[in-house]
């Protein structure tokens, strides 16, 4: 029941991505919170939904956004699929693992919507929109990140009722 | 009885003796004497009257201290409300002075019907540049009216629901406007781009064109009405090689700092896509 939570903690995400970081640039790129927000959850081991948090999230970004509705939902998938290859497999130190993941989600997220903007007609330049947006979004995302993975280890703690080792 | 005579006798001597020389003293024959004893006098009582209020002082110092850092604490409480109440009230003073601005606009062109709102949100997306505005559907608002501030054209409305619309701001790197330009009265494209800057494209080469030329929209093309104010001209660049001339333009509204706006409610878009010819096979 105590996973209900995804409902309004991602929407109360949205509303902080719209209302606040959205208005808080760097050059001309800002902060993803959702994409932050769902790479700490599905770094938490005991974590299960993870899935549903990635497709919540990312529907309510495609609902808000004028970007196409799939972009964010593939884009969040993918980067949870990275995560939880990376938390079952490969690290084990959850810093740097949170670092990689909101690194390769947000050049994940930008490529795609590179992609897709291109491919409907937008004149959009990729070495300016790699240089203005990409690169400061990516420094946002990472400051962001440090404080996200402890708090979202709270959150999983709470929820799953897991002894919290770390 | 010869002694009570006696002292009678004394006490007359000694009261005229007194009147005497009260009245040599009034009379001045003593003013020497009188003023030697009267700044005795009054130094004495000066140094008796300051060594008493330094002693007062010192044993009231530490009341007057404690009253007076309650005075002050009560002071500084008072000035942080003040300071509060200020602030709130330039807060008031600047929403009312955005307000009277669009009304100002508005009475310039009464010919249009106009619906305040305020920006609530920024699409999520950085690639695009959208805003999110507080009314929508149930308050009358419409896919592709357009939005102004009192300082110019800023956009239109590009998706509505019940409570909200979002509206695409001429800066986004997809948003083509038809605009002309004032004094050299001719017809161009303003197009948006990644970094918000906007750009003339189209300008026939035979025309003249100024850097500071006012930039409006045209209402070619049925999206915009015409003669909304966009910008000024500058950076002018004509190449001889090329078909047109390209130039910048500075928009008169801060996109960054949009906070009310205000929609254009009985302008209706005109959908030319059928007018367009088909492209043959």
């Amino acid at each position: 029941m105590k996973e209900l939570i995804a409902l309004p903690l991602l929407s109360l995400v949205l509303v902080f991505q719209t209302a606040i970081f959205s208005r808080i640039s760097l050059l001309s790129g800002y902060a993803d919170l959702m994409l932050v927000a769902l790479a700490a959850w599905a770094l938490q081991e005991d974590v299960e939904t993870s899935w549903h948090w990635a497709i919540l999230g990312g529907a309510l970004i495609g609902w808000t956004s004028s970007l196409p509705w799939f972009i964010p939902i593939i884009g969040y998938i993918l980067m949870v699929a990275l995560a939880r290859l990376m938390v079952r497999r490969i690290w084990q130190a959850p810093i740097l693992a949170i670092f990689v993941i909101v690194f390769l989600g947000t050049l994940i997220m930008h490529f795609l919507s590179i992609l897709v903007l291109r491919l409907m007609g937008s004149p959009l330049n990729i070495a300016d929109a790699l240089s203005i947006i990409t690169l400061p979004s990516l420094f946002l995302n990472l400051f962001l990140a440090l404080p996200a993975y402890p708090i979202f280890r709270d959150l999983a703690v709470w929820i799953y009722d897991i002894e919290d080792v770390q | 009885m010869k002694t009570t005579f006696s002292r009678s006798l004394q006490t007359t001597i000694i009261f005229l003796m007194v009147a005497g020389v009260l009245a040599l003293a009034l009379g001045g024959y003593f003013s020497s004497t009188s003023d030697f004893f009267g700044s005795s006098f009054i130094s004495a009582q000066t140094w008796v009257s300051t060594r008493y209020l330094t002693v007062r002082d010192f044993f009231n110092a530490p009341n007057d201290i404690v009253s007076l850092q309650q005075r002050n604490a009560q002071l500084e409480a008072e000035i942080s409300g003040l300071q509060t109440q200020v602030i709130q009230l330039q807060q008031q003073l600047t929403d009312t002075q955005v307000l009277a601005a669009l009304v100002d606009f508005s009475q310039t062109s009464p010919e249009s019907v106009y619906k305040a709102a305020s920006v609530i949100g920024r699409d999520p997306s950085p690639f695009l540049h959208y805003i999110i505005i507080n009314s929508g559907s149930s308050e009358g608002l419409r896919r592709g009216m357009p939005v102004v501030t009192n300082q110019g054209l800023i956009g239109r409305i590009d998706a509505v629901i019940a409570n909200a619309a979002r509206v695409q701001l001429i800066t986004d790197p997809v948003s083509a406007v038809n605009i002309r330009l004032q004094n050299a009265d001719t017809d161009a494209v303003l197009i948006g781009s990644l970094t918000g800057d906007l750009a003339l494209e189209m300008i026939s080469q035979d025309i003249e064109v100024q850097e500071g030329d006012v930039v409006l929209t045209s209402g070619l093309g049925g999206n915009y009405p015409p003669d909304l104010l966009i910008g000024q001209l500058f950076n002018l660049r004509t190449r001889d090689y090329e078909l047109f001339q390209q130039a910048s333009v500075q928009s008169t509204v801060d996109f960054s700092r949009l906070e009310i706006v205000l929609v254009i409610m009985n302008f209706k878009p005109i959908d030319v896509t059928p007018l367009n010819p088909e492209e043959t096979p």
